[in-house]
């Protein structure tokens, strides 16, 4: 990787796709992970209300972990988005707007849940 | 020359109005749902946030997220929101169990037709039960 670029840049292969791949199952497994967390939490005992479900997301491990899982939601959805995208989506300047569509949904929508977790 | 070029068939992708002659075998049935519920919480994705803000914000935020399962939000009635959260629910389930399918195969390399078949009924047998358990807790039979 560190001589890709000009005269030395791979513009052949087979691994355009793979980062993607990969990045995605990372975050999923990141996903997949939190869910336990957050439902071993919820079924501790006590009766579930606005301090108890307030409670979970005050600690700071919580915040940074939710934080994380955010910033993997909108990963992940981005890799999912673009392939539906390119899959059925063939006018380029359509797919375009779309795929443009997408990233500024998935961002303000991570900056609106990231601020939620920090004015807590 | 010319006549034989003629007839030679064309295949395209399949076209939206061909999609219910498509018979698919369960695991083409995971795969497009797959994709579906993904879509599904893309687009729905402020409304959670919306859910999750309220639940958190304050105790007043907190009896309007409660509320809007009874009251309603907006022009549309309670009944409407509980069955918007019980297609998340399922489109979470769905997208969960169908993406630890996908690991389990990557990790495992069970890849054999009938390991495929047989996980696909597995995803969606389990993901219609917790839709069918949760969606009786959301409703309030139990």
């Amino acid at each position: 990787m560190s001589t890709n670029f000009g005269s030395k840049r791979i513009v052949v292969g087979a691994h355009y796709g793979s980062r993607d791949w990969l990045s995605q199952r990372v975050t999923a497994l990141l996903m997949a992970l939190f869910t336990l967390v957050l439902v071993v939490q919820v079924l501790m005992p006590g009766q579930m209300g606005y301090y108890k479900w307030a409670g979970i997301f005050s600690a700071q491990w919580m915040k940074v972990l939710t934080f994380v899982v955010i910033v993997a939601l909108a990963l992940h959805a981005w890799v999912g988005m673009r392939d539906i995208w390119m899959d059925y989506v063939k006018p380029v300047g359509l797919r375009l707007a779309l795929q443009v569509f997408s990233i500024v949904w998935l961002l303000g929508c991570a900056g609106w849940a990231v601020q939620v977790i920090w004015r807590l | 020359m010319a006549d034989t070029l003629k007839e030679r068939p064309v295949y395209r992708n399949i076209h939206v109005s061909q999609i219910v002659a498509y018979r698919l075998p369960p695991a083409g049935i995971v795969s497009i749902l797959h994709r579906v519920s993904g879509a599904a919480m893309f687009l729905l994705l402020p409304f959670v946030i919306w859910l999750f803000d309220n639940s958190l914000t304050s105790e007043i935020s907190f009896d309007r997220f409660a509320s809007v399962f009874s009251a309603g939000l907006g022009f549309l009635p309670g009944w409407f929101i509980k069955l918007v959260c019980l297609g998340l629910i399922w489109a979470y389930l769905h997208h969960f169990i169908a993406g630890v399918r996908h690991l389990w195969m990557d990790m495992t390399h069970s890849v054999s037709k009938e390991q495929g078949h047989s996980s696909a009924v597995i995803t969606l047998a389990a993901s219609l039960l917790l839709t069918v358990a949760l969606g009786a807790k959301l409703f309030g039979l139990f």
